[in-house]
């Protein structure tokens, strides 16, 4: 990867990453009784509580995961997989274009003009 | 942007079922077609899902104090066509919904509707739209994907305010609590998908470029000579 491109992507992940970060610096006004970082799944739910009250959710997840442990260890399996794939991929084809010389890479240099 | 199992009355509920449906089957008619073409695309196929397997699994903290989760459908959506994201987003929704209790099997069209049909939509018209107003490459991919995780938000806000119209002050007023939870909250997870789209599409587009040019990726001809 040439130097521009890989620098310009080691500061997209750092912006990514502080997006995510700075918002559990920041304070809020958590009304009492309320949990901060909910997901707003949930937060849906409970306004639809709200705006009709007497609505009962019709059907039922046919499985659920036990407890929130268990729920977080798919959802991290979930990501896992994936990554793991991406990363597979990633090494695979950057170890092709090392076999065959830049050859291959010709076309794609638009990034690093 | 996952609507809860049995969330939706049973007639919306089987409404966004068939809207998200031919999107789908288009889409899995779609990937047959280019697998059989382009051997090669194969392995991109499985990253555009691995990214939306990963990114969605993400929650990640936001500005108004709650948690939500990006989508990463817009980079298959620019890879391939936006169907095939309707078909690898479908089967991304069903997992969680059968796994996870994230969503449900009630709510699946629906949530593949805004998911994997407007997202992927919306991401592929603006990336081409970009390409054509001759905007930077990284630009275009950034705002594609970035509104296209943001329009997926607004699509579950509209989804739940047509369901769930507020007594007093109707659609509007219901449409407008419903995205002020999800948009809002929205806004800084999807810049940062446009950034994370943006990282993994110039590593592609160095180590792959000749996969994504056979895919015809690169709409301006006179840049891929270059």
């Amino acid at each position: 990867m040439s130097k521009f491109s890989l620098r310009s992507n080691i500061l997209l992940i750092v912006a990514a990453v502080l997006l995510s970060a700075v918002p559990l610096f920041m304070s809020f006004d958590v009304p009492e009784g309320k949990e901060l970082f909910t997901g707003s799944d949930d937060q849906a739910e409970a306004v639809i509580q709200e705006i009709n009250p007497d609505y009962k959710p019709w059907f039922q997840s046919l499985w659920e995961p036990p407890s929130g442990e268990i729920e977080s260890l798919l959802f991290a399996l979930q990501a896992a997989l994936g990554a793991g794939f991406i990363g597979y991929y990633i090494g695979r084809v950057r170890e092709r274009q090392k076999l065959l010389g830049s050859e291959t890479g010709k076309n794609l240099s638009l990034y690093n003009q | 942007m996952h609507i809860m199992e049995g969330f939706l009355p049973a007639t919306h509920a089987a409404a966004w079922t068939a809207a998200s449906a031919p999107f789908v089957i288009h889409g899995v008619r779609s990937i047959q077609k280019t697998v059989k073409e382009n051997p090669e695309a194969k392995m991109l196929l499985g990253v555009s899902g691995a990214f939306t397997f990963v990114l969605s699994a993400l929650k990640l903290p936001s500005v108004t104090g709650s948690c939500s989760h990006p989508t990463g459908a817009g980079l298959g959506a620019i890879l391939f066509r936006p169907t095939v994201m309707s078909a690898l987003g479908a089967i991304v929704l069903l997992f969680q919904a059968l796994l996870l209790a994230h969503g449900g099997i009630t709510t699946l069209g629906a949530n593949v509707f805004s998911m994997a049909v407007v997202g992927p939509f919306v991401a592929y018209g603006i990336y081409r739209l970009g390409q054509r107003l001759n905007l930077p490459l990284s630009l275009s991919i950034f705002l594609a994907a970035a509104l296209g995780d943001l329009f997926t938000y607004v699509t579950t806000s509209c989804q739940l305010a047509l369901a769930f119209p507020d007594p007093v002050s109707g659609f509007m007023g219901s449409f407008i609590k419903f995205s002020t939870i999800f948009a809002v909250t929205q806004i800084p997870l999807a810049i940062s998908e446009g950034f994370i789209t943006v990282v993994i599409f110039n590593t592609l587009a160095k180590y792959s470029g000749q996969e994504l040019s056979l895919l015809n990726v690169f709409h301006k001809k006179e840049e891929v000579k270059a």
